[in-house]
């Protein structure tokens, strides 16, 4: 009984969140001054096209309207065509979703399996020479442009060094020889067992991702640090040491494990920013993403692709936060009893 | 102890990631396939009756055929595609064509007059944005049927509603719009009594000499050879174009030669691959004109003297020598050379002292203020820029709204700017295409039926209007050039219209590349004509 009601507050709280999600794009979707049917019709159009196209969009339509017939639809799994790639809306997000997700999912891996243990070196070396490097670091991804940093990353070990592969998921003579099945190519090319083009694939999504993973890794090093801080800063810690507990040991197993549980939603979040695109990122290295494609989108006020890839960040977010919760009762026996 | 060592594990695996990066270097792009960087995010359809994209023109130039098409290296001249002979009846109304026998489209399909009367009467039909190229000369949905008729196998007629210009129409005929579809496919396909239209949007009805395989929005563009192409096969059996926004990255490519074109080059890119000797580049001058265009219905503006200082007001020759160095030369009139009837006077320049004595004499000694709405892109804002700064000499104050190109659009049809910065493409290659925009405006009400540039700057000119009229029915072609300067004088002198350049467009190419040669309009450059060695 109690679960049943558990679960019907947490559909609730999700449908209301994707409503919201939903009607806020709308309506900032709509007060945007830009005229969605010029995304259709282009400049040239006459009078008469320009008006019979915007009576099929349903434009004429008072705003409210316009948009229970938007719910509407989609609650029939009907979320449209996007006006820019002619393609159904769900069509271009599992292209360019799992692009991102490819992307994403790498980065996070650097960012979070290098920014930890970063992180929490530097908190145990604070004041020292590795706390300030860890500072600097941080500081630099924090601060640099990411349009620069990724340009300059091309040039140097792309153009000049030839270490990894340029801008683009696959080189060209490996365009045809994957077939997409997921849409990760890493996962496609393996499957097939296309060792070279995983191998091209691969040189091509290294350094976006290490680039992502630098950006995460700012952030995540930092938080590690001073959760850690706080941490070992606690009376458990002095007791451990007093227990005579080797130094390792308080660190890793008893401080970062109780750090770990904030960390999980930092780490989340961040994931979940990558997952919703970079679109500067995905721009430099023409990377067809699904930040590109939300940002295309809202620019030519191509609305039914806005509001797709918008539901398709807010599962991202929404399943994340689960996620974590998971993992929270996981990492926090105390969690589990309430 | 699981999660720490799953991190640490995690962590060293990364480690060993970043470190195994020395992956073989890049192979250069395969033999038998052109590799095309580009931008092309304006593509949104495929169907030759609606494709009107620049990226798209290009396209349907490479993959559909049309009755007749003009040759690039003299526009002037028209060259037959798939019509071999073609004649307009002594009354100027009916055109007669007749086609090359025995061609087949991409499908196997045998291609006749049946599928060319389809094609333009399902242009007309569908009236998509491109449409109004055929409908000017009086073609309608209820009338084309009778309009466009087959009269044998591989005959056809076409008629008009009044004698036109018959470069006029030909060099209509040579547009997109005019491309012939495979009608026996794009039935199959048809859903709804579309005409094939949901299915084309996304492929390929076509006789040209390459093949359009696959377009996937923002990333790529195939194009296959065409082995039962009617002509000269493609050198390439693919073409494959990437999408790529950032000049920089597309010289990245270049420069590595993951890629054999590059088209989107900024004039400081091209300048740093100057010294590249694995780099060529080709540059032809495109019907694109850049203008400054001044709304009447703001009241400071409308004054003549005030339109003519501002012409006195830009710094033309600073910004040919910067901002359009390489991409564009300076040109004061609204023909862009090439098209017959193009002018080459450039009577303004820069003077501040000639354009102050106009300002007085409209009232206005000390200047005054305006907006002006501006696109975000190079080298509209470096322009724009500039002639702030010139005006700034004469007293007045122009602040400058930045905005996306689709909201200063909507600002501009809207007819509530005050100064807007902008460019006209020619949609085919005739004068007509740009006298009928600039110096035309049938109605100047707010509710006026047709809106062409003169309507949204408010400039109403019935005289000028007949006249530009009378020029597109005027079949004596040196008589018909003396009009259109006529109106290009008169144009200079007294039109809410600061013309400032023509557009140049440069790629760059790897130098095992030939046969590169960039169309005056967006849908003759072709591809097929490149090969590589």
């Amino acid at each position: 009984m109690g679960a049943a009601r558990a679960a019907g507050r947490f559909i609730a709280i999700v449908a209301l969140t994707y409503l919201g999600l939903l009607a806020v794009t709308f309506f900032i979707g709509r007060v945007i001054p830009v005229d969605p049917v010029l995304a259709i019709v282009g400049d040239r159009a006459p009078e008469h096209v320009i008006e019979r196209v915007r009576e099929e969009m349903g434009l004429n339509k008072p705003l409210w309207q316009q948009f229970g017939i938007y719910v509407g639809k989609a609650l029939q799994g009907e979320f449209g065509t996007s006006v820019l790639t002619a393609n159904p809306v769900w069509t271009d997000i599992k292209k360019t979703f799992p692009a991102t997700l490819e992307l994403a999912t790498v980065g996070i891996l650097i960012g979070a399996g290098l920014g930890i243990p970063l992180g929490v070196w530097a908190a145990v070396r604070r004041g020292g020479l590795v706390d300030h490097a860890v500072r600097v670091m941080g500081l630099i991804g924090y601060s640099v442009p990411v349009f620069w940093l990724g340009l300059m990353a091309l040039v140097l070990f792309y153009a000049k060094l030839g270490w990894v592969g340029g801008p683009g998921r696959i080189g060209v003579a490996f365009e045809y020889s994957v077939e997409r099945v997921t849409g990760l190519l890493l996962v496609d090319a393996a499957m097939a067992g296309e060792w070279e083009a995983f191998g091209n694939a691969f040189s091509h999504l290294v350094l976006p991702a290490s680039l992502l993973g630098y950006f995460s890794l700012a952030y995540i090093s930092r938080m590690t640090r001073s959760f850690m801080l706080n941490e070992l800063a606690q009376e458990y810690i002095v007791a451990a040491r007093a227990k005579g507990l080797s130094e390792t040991r308080i660190i890793w197993r008893h401080a970062l494990r109780n750090a770990m549980v904030p960390l999980v939603t930092v780490v989340a979040l961040s994931y979940a920013g990558l997952l919703e695109g970079s679109v500067l990122t995905e721009t430099v290295f023409s990377w067809p993403g699904l930040g590109l494609y939300i940002t295309n989108s809202l620019q030519n006020a191509d609305m039914n692709a806005v509001l797709g890839g918008t539901l398709v960040v807010g599962t991202v977010f929404i399943g994340l936060n689960l996620f974590s919760d998971a993992l929270y009762r996981w990492l926090d026996p105390r969690t589990k009893e309430r | 102890m699981s999660v720490l060592m799953n991190r640490r594990q995690v962590a060293s695996a990364a480690a060993a990631l970043l470190a195994t990066t020395a992956l073989p270097l890049m192979a250069a792009t395969p033999k038998d396939t052109l590799v095309v960087a580009m931008a092309f995010d304006d593509i949104i359809s495929l169907d030759p009756a609606e494709a009107f994209e620049i990226s798209a023109g290009e396209l349907m130039g490479n993959g559909y055929d049309r009755l007749l098409r003009y040759d690039v290296n003299d526009p002037s001249k028209l060259l037959p595609d798939l019509a071999q002979k073609w004649s307009v009846s002594t009354d100027g109304k009916t055109y007669s064509f007749e086609l090359k026998p025995g061609v087949k489209f991409a499908s196997g399909n045998a291609l006749s007059a049946e599928d060319v009367v389809f094609s333009l009467q399902r242009a007309v039909l569908l009236d998509k944005t491109p449409a109004f190229i055929l409908t000017q000369f009086g073609l309608s949905k209820e009338n084309v049927k009778d309009k466009v008729r087959q009269t044998g196998p591989l005959t056809l007629t076409i008629e008009t509603d009044k004698p036109y210009a018959p470069t006029l129409v030909y060099n209509c005929l040579t547009a997109n719009v005019a491309s012939i579809v495979d009608k026996k496919l794009v039935l199959s396909k048809e859903a709804a009594g579309d005409m094939g239209y949901a299915w084309l949007k996304t492929n390929y009805a076509g006789s040209g000499p390459l093949k359009i395989r696959e377009w996937r929005a923002n990333e790529l563009v195939t194009l296959e050879r065409n082995d039962n192409y009617h002509g000269a096969k493609s050198k390439m059996a693919r073409v494959i174009y990437r999408h790529v926004k950032e000049s920089a990255t597309q010289r990245l490519l270049l420069e590595k030669g993951d890629a054999d074109i590059a088209r989107n080059l900024s004039p400081q890119d091209l300048a740093a691959l100057a010294s590249n000797k694995d780099v060529k580049t080709t540059a032809t001058p495109k019907g694109t004109v850049y203008y400054f265009s001044l709304n009447m219905k703001n009241p400071i503006l409308a004054k003549p003297e005030v339109r003519e200082a501002f012409k006195w007001l830009v710094d033309y020759n600073a910004i040919g020598d910067t901002f359009i160095k390489n991409i564009g030369v300076v040109h004061q009139n609204f023909l862009p050379i090439g098209l017959l009837g193009a002018s080459k006077e450039n009577p303004y320049k820069l003077d501040v002292a000639r354009a102050k004595a106009l300002l007085a004499k409209a009232g206005h000694p000390n200047g005054f203020k305006v907006t002006i709405d501006m696109r975000t892109i190079q080298p509209v804002q470096g322009i724009t820029e500039a002639v702030q700064q010139t005006l700034k000499q004469a007293g007045i104050e122009m602040e400058i709204l930045p905005g996306d190109g689709k909201q200063t659009l909507t600002k501009y049809r809207a007819r509530t700017h005050d100064i807007y910065v902008g460019q006209w493409g020619a949609d085919y290659w005739d004068p007509h295409t740009n006298a009928d925009t600039f110096a035309r405006n049938p109605n100047n009400a707010d509710d006026a039926k047709s809106k062409p540039l003169a309507w949204r700057n408010a400039w109403d000119i019935p005289e000028m209007t007949k006249l530009a009229d009378a020029a597109a029915l005027e079949r004596d072609g040196p008589k018909r050039a003396k009009m259109y300067q006529d109106l290009q004088a008169e144009f200079r002198k007294t039109s809410p219209f600061v013309m400032l350049y023509q557009q140049t467009e440069v790629a760059a190419y790897r130098s095992n590349v030939d046969g590169l040669k960039i169309g005056p309009t967006s849908d003759s450059t072709y591809m097929f004509n490149v090969g590589k060695s």
